[in-house]
C-alpha cells in the first residue's frame, strides 16, 4: 500500500479567550493510503475542517509534521505550496464560490486559469459536469441566487474540473435531499474508478459515506482513531467510539449483533 | 499594579510593528503581481470603470460645490483688500495643489475604497481567497493587483476632472454671481499656475491613490488578521470602517508631508 498523506504526531492549537490552548489536535498520527477513499468523521467542532486545511497548508501546525508523497510539506511556501496545490481538489464546506462569478464561470475558473483549453472545449467540459450534477439550465445564476444544496453542487463540479490526484471533500452532501446524496456519492465511486484519485471526505453521513470507504478516522476531542473497513468500527472498546456506533451506525450495527 | 499597563502597552506596539509588517509585505507583493502573466485586461478595466467611472457624479458634485465656495469666500476674503482679480489665481491654485487631490481621494476612499475592503473582507471570511490558493491562483495577480492599477490609472484621472469642474464652479460663483471680471480670473489662473503646481498635484494624486488601494484592500484582505475585528460579517463591516478612516488620515498626512517636501 503506497502512502500518500501522512500525519506525524501533529498538533494544532487555538488560543481560548482565557488565555489557554484549545487543542484540536493532539499529537495525531494517520496515513492516507493512495488511491483509497478514506473517511474523517466525527462531531461537530471536532477538527475535521481544520485536517483538511493542514493538509492544504493553509494553516500551519504547531507540531509534528505533514508528508505528502514522502515528501515533508508541513513548512512549505511560495513556489513549492502552490507546485503541491496543483495537485488537490477542494470543496470547503461552505463550497465558497465566487460571488462575483456566474456558475458557469465559477466552474470554468479553474479550467481557464490552468489549463491552455480553448473556450469551446472548456464550454463542454463545464457543462457535462453540470450536466452529471443536475445543474444544467443554471448556468447563468450567481451564487447568491442558489440554494444551499446548489452551491454544494457547483464546488463540487468545480473541485473536479482538473481531475487531481488528491481530493479533498468537507461535507459534499450536507444540505441535499437523500437522493442527491445517493448520485453524488454514485458520482464519487465513478470518477474514482475512472480518474483513481486518492480521496479524503469528511462527512457526517453515515452510514451512507461508509459505502465508499475503505478507512475510517474518527476525530474525538483531539485524538484520532484510524479503522480500516467500517465494519471494524464497533469492535472497539473505547466508549466515545461505542457512543458514535450506538447514534450514528445503528442500523449496521444492530445487523451485525444479530448475525453475531 | 503596575506591570499590566506596561505589558499592555507592550502587546500593542508589537501588534502595530507587526501591522505595519504585514501591510508592508502585502504591499510588495501586490506591486510584484504586476509583472505575473497572463495579466488580467478585463478585470482591470472593470476596476477602472468601478473606481473611475463610477466615481464621476460624486466627484462631479464635490468639486462643483467645492469650487462654488472658494469662488465666494475667495471673492469675500480678496474683496477686502480690492484684489478681486486674483480670485481665478487663487481658486485654481488650492485647486490644483491641495483640494483636487485630497478630496478626490477621500471621496475615492469612502466610495470605491470602503467597497473594494468589505469584497476582500467577504471573499476572506467565506474561503473564496483560499479557494483560490488552493487552485493554484494567485489572489494577488488574480484580484488585487488590478484594483492597484486600476486605482493608480482612475485617481489621477479623477483628480484632474475635480479640478477642472472645481475651476468651473469657481467661475460660476465669482464671474457670473459676484461679478468678478472674466478676462481677470482666467488670466490670473493661467498666469499664476505653474507646470511645477501642477506636477505637485499629479504626485498626490498618486501616491493618494496607492493609499487608498493600499489600506482599503489590505485591511479586507488581513481581515482575519486584525485585531479586535471580531468574526464574520461583523469583523468585515468594522475593518470597512477602519479601512475608510485609516485611509482617509494618511491622505490628509501624506499631503502635509508632501507639500512639506515638495513645495
Ligand atoms: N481560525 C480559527 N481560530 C480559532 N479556532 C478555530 C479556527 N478554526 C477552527 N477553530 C476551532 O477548531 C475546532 C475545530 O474546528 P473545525 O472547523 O475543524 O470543526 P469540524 O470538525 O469541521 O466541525 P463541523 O463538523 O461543524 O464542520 C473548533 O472548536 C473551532 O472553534
Ligand atoms: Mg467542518
Amino acid at each position: 500500500m503506497t502512502v500518500a498523506i501522512e500525519f506525524k504526531e501533529v498538533e494544532k492549537h487555538f488560543p481560548k479567550r482565557d488565555g489557554g490552548l484549545q487543542r484540536v489536535l493532539d499529537r495525531v498520527s494517520f496515513t492516507i493510503p493512495k488511491g483509497k477513499t478514506t473517511v474523517i468523521a466525527g462531531r461537530s467542532g471536532q477538527g475535521k475542517s481544520v485536517t483538511l486545511k493542514l493538509i492544504l497548508g493553509l494553516m500551519k501546525a504547531d507540531g509534528g509534521s505533514i508528508h505528502v508523497d514522502g515528501k515533508d510539506v508541513t513548512n512549505v511556501g511560495g513556489r513549492a505550496l502552490e507546485q503541491l496545490r496543483t495537485r488537490f481538489g477542494v470543496l470547503f464546506q461552505g463550497a465558497a464560490l465566487f460571488d462575483s462569478l456566474t456558475v458557469f464561470e465559477n466552474v470554468a475558473l479553474p479550467l481557464r486559469e490552468r489549463t491552455s483549453k480553448g473556450e469551446e472545449e472548456i464550454e463542454a467540459l463545464v457543462s457535462s459536469t453540470l450536466g452529471q450534477l443536475e445543474l444544467l439550465g443554471h448556468e447563468g445564476k450567481y451564487p447568491a441566487q442558489l440554494s444551499g444544496g446548489m452551491r454544494k453542487r457547483v464546488g463540487l463540479a468545480r473541485a473536479l474540473q482538473l481531475n487531481p490526484e488528491i481530493m479533498l471533500f468537507d461535507e459534499p452532501t450536507t444540505g441535499l435531499d437523500p437522493v442527491m446524496t445517493q448520485e453524488i456519492y454514485q458520482l464519487f465511486a465513478e470518477t474514482q474508478a475512472r480518474v483513481g484519485f486518492t480521496s479524503i471526505i469528511v462527512s457526517h453521513d453515515i452510514p451512507k459515506v461508509f459505502n465508499l470507504a475503505d478507512q475510517v478516522i474518527v476525530l474525538h476531542q483531539g485524538e484520532m482513531d484510524v479503522f480500516g473497513r467500517p465494519e471494524e468500527i464497533p469492535l472497539s472498546k473505547k466508549e466515545h467510539i461505542q457512543a458514535f456506533v450506538q447514534t450514528t451506525m445503528g442500523e449496521i450495527y444492530q445487523s451485525q449483533q444479530v448475525e453475531g | 499594579m503596575l506591570i499590566r499597563p506596561i505589558q499592555n502597552l507592550g502587546e500593542s506596539g508589537i501588534y502595530v510593528l507587526q501591522d505595519l509588517g504585514r501591510m508592508a509585505i502585502y504591499l510588495v507583493k501586490a506591486l510584484l503581481a504586476v509583472f505575473k502573466r497572463p495579466f488580467r485586461f478585463r478585470e482591470f478595466m472593470r476596476q477602472i470603470h468601478f473606481i473611475g467611472a463610477g466615481s464621476l457624479v460624486v466627484i462631479f458634485f464635490t468639486a462643483a460645490s467645492t469650487g462654488m465656495v472658494l469662488g465666494l469666500q475667495g471673492y469675500y476674503s480678496l474683496h477686502k483688500f480690492g484684489a478681486e482679480g486674483m480670485l481665478g489665481s487663487a481658486v485654481s491654485l488650492t485647486l490644483i495643489m491641495e483640494l483636487g487631490p485630497v478630496l478626490t481621494a477621500l471621496m475615492v476612499a469612502g466610495r470605491a475604497g470602503s467597497a473594494m475592503c468589505a469584497e476582500l473582507g467577504i471573499m476572506q471570511i467565506s474561503d473564496q481567497i483560499d479557494a483560490l490558493e488552493c487552485m493554484a491562483v494567485d489572489p494577488f495577480r488574480y484580484l488585487i493587483t488590478p484594483k492597484f492599477l486600476a486605482a493608480l490609472v482612475s485617481v489621477p484621472l479623477l483628480t484632474a476632472v475635480f479640478d477642472v469642474v472645481g475651476i468651473a464652479g469657481g467661475y460660476v460663483a465669482g464671474v457670473s454671481l459676484m461679478g468678478v471680471n472674466p478676462g481677470s480670473y482666467i488670466d490670473g489662473m493661467v498666469n499664476s499656475v505653474t507646470n511645477h503646481d501642477i506636477r505637485l498635484g499629479v504626485i498626490k494624486s498618486f501616491v493618494f491613490g496607492l493609499l487608498v488601494v493600499w489600506i482599503c484592500t489590505g485591511r479586507g484582505y488581513f481581515v482575519k488578521e486584525i485585531r479586535g475585528a471580531g468574526f464574520g460579517a461583523e469583523s468585515v463591516s468594522r475593518v470597512t470602517t477602519q479601512a475608510v478612516v485609516l485611509s482617509s488620515i494618511s491622505v490628509l498626512v501624506f499631503d502635509y508631508l508632501l507639500t512639506a517636501v515638495l513645495l
